[in-house]
């Protein structure tokens, strides 16, 4: 019998570099999401142009082939990333380009009404986006930020195409070594979904803080 | 007329091929409080919004204080008026809307202090307690803390009043302020409208079907068909003894739908 607490501290391992991939990739495609998608609505046409050329990139061509140019090809050109440092920028990169067309959809949803009342106040473009309407977007976006989040979480999986130890490389490590095939799935599955339950939980709560009032039931 | 606060010269204002105004003249003294009154569809509300910088022009000139709104002089040319031009002309102007636009993730207050703290960095402390004198005002200064969802039409109504009056502008534009409510909250929000009308000077233009407040506060009133003005005067002519047959049809009509003048 192997020594199960050993492969288990393994799993560990990769579980937290899967958190590590998770939290930092958001932390990257949350700004990339606000830039590319208010880019998108730019008055000028090349801030427009970047973003459009950015977000159709990113969601046009797979995640595996962003990865290996970011680790592989970068250093050609004389940037040289750590794994991490390249899953995170692949991941947040690519997820961002699916929050963009999110930022956007949302601040477009907000009426025409909130606009006006912004002129009419005498607010500036950035003041009224500030204070009016990106707050009043932002209920609309974390339903589908989490979304966004959880697929983050999952392509994370793809980095141990780079070298790095992951949830699912340390997986199929348990598995070569025990000959367990069930035992590491199931322990892999089970965190998971632990995290994506983590990430609901915690999107829901967003929403409840960020949605109070604003139906008139004052909680 | 050159003391006019606002002059209206030769306005066309076109939506693709369809003219809402057509070639429109009339103007505006400090002070007056005016009723644009017409049937649905003839261009009041649009004057109103061309004057909030909500729409543009295609012909004519609108002076404010004998400044020009949409154009500018640089070089001593005149060029379109830029983003600043237009800052600095709107803090001349409010405007009340028809579905009241309050903002719904901020409660009354803020949505009253907010305009001052930012466009004319008032300090926090003096933009509510200005806050809290206007909503005391409009008698909503118990629902300081209120949502916007939590009020009544009329009540959304004097909170979006209040948060126009913080900014302090000369003119007040009030776009048919009352035609959201149910008919039991319209008064409310007249009786604030007449108090403001009797207690300052500020000049005050106002799209309504209501047509006996019209008659009680308006100085003047503009009756409105097709993109021009078919006929104007005070109040006590211009509705008891209109001219021109299409206003006297409009009037008619109105009286048979139940309106009392």
């Amino acid at each position: 019998m192997a020594d199960w607490a050993g492969y288990l501290g393994l799993m560990l391992d990769g579980a937290l570099v899967t958190a590590k991939l998770t939290v930092l990739g958001c932390a990257l495609a949350l700004p990339a999401a606000f830039l590319a998608g208010l880019g998108r609505l730019s008055r000028h046409s090349a801030v427009r142009a970047v973003s459009v050329a950015y977000i159709e990139f990113f969601r046009g061509t797979s995640i595996f082939v962003q990865l290996f140019w970011a680790y592989f090809v970068l250093p050609l050109m004389g940037v040289t990333l750590t794994p991490l440092q390249a899953g995170v920028l692949a991941l947040g990169l690519n997820v961002g380009a699916y929050g963009a067309e999110v930022v956007r959809a949302a601040v477009q949803s907000i009426g025409r009404e909130q606009h006006e009342a912004c002129v009419a106040l005498n607010l500036t473009r950035w003041q009224s986006l500030r204070h009016v309407l990106l707050p009043q977007a932002a209920v609309v976006m974390v339903p589908t930020f989490c979304n966004n989040a959880i697929e983050l979480l999952k392509a994370t999986s793809v980095v141990s195409l780079i070298s790095l130890s992951d949830l699912t490389f340390q997986a199929q490590v348990v598995r070569s070594q025990t000959g367990s095939t069930a035992l590491p799935f199931l322990t892999v599955l089970v965190i998971y979904f632990a995290y994506a339950s983590l990430i609901s939980f915690g999107m829901k709560a967003l929403e409840r803080r960020m949605t109070r009032g604003l139906d008139g039931l004052r909680t | 007329m050159t003391d006019a606060i606002i002059d209206i010269d030769r306005v066309t204002k076109r939506y693709g091929s369809h003219t809402v105004l057509q070639d429109l003249c009339f103007s505006v003294r400090p002070g007056e409080k005016l009723a644009l009154i017409g049937p649905s569809g003839s261009g009041k509300t649009t004057i109103l919004r061309t004057l909030m910088t909500l729409e543009t022009i295609e012909g004519g000139t609108i002076r404010i204080d004998g400044e020009s709104l949409f154009q500018m002089e640089r070089n001593g040319r005149q060029v379109p008026a830029d983003e600043a031009h237009l800052h600095r002309m709107r803090t001349k102007i409010g405007m009340v809307f028809q579905l009241f636009n309050l903002f719904p993730h901020k409660c009354v207050l803020d949505n009253v202090t907010l305009a001052p703290m930012l466009t004319k960095g008032v300090r926090k402390a003096d933009a509510e307690r200005r806050a809290m004198e206007l909503l005391d005002l409009v008698g909503l200064a118990d629902k300081a803390r209120a949502m916007p969802a939590q009020l009544s039409g009329g009540q959304k109504q004097r909170v979006a009043i209040a948060r126009a009056l913080a900014l302090q502008p000369r003119i007040m534009l009030f776009d048919e302020v009352t035609s959201a409510l149910d008919p039991e909250l319209v008064e409310e929000v007249l009786n604030v409208m007449r108090m403001l009308g009797s207690t300052t000077d500020m000049t005050m233009l106002l799209v309504t079907h209501e047509m006996s407040f019209a008659h009680d506060f308006a100085d003047r009133v503009l009756f409105f068909d097709r993109g021009r003005i078919v006929e104007e005067g005070p109040p006590e002519i211009l509705f008891t003894n209109p001219t021109h047959e299409r206003t006297q049809a409009f009037l008619k009509k109105i009286i048979a739908a139940g309106q009392r003048i």
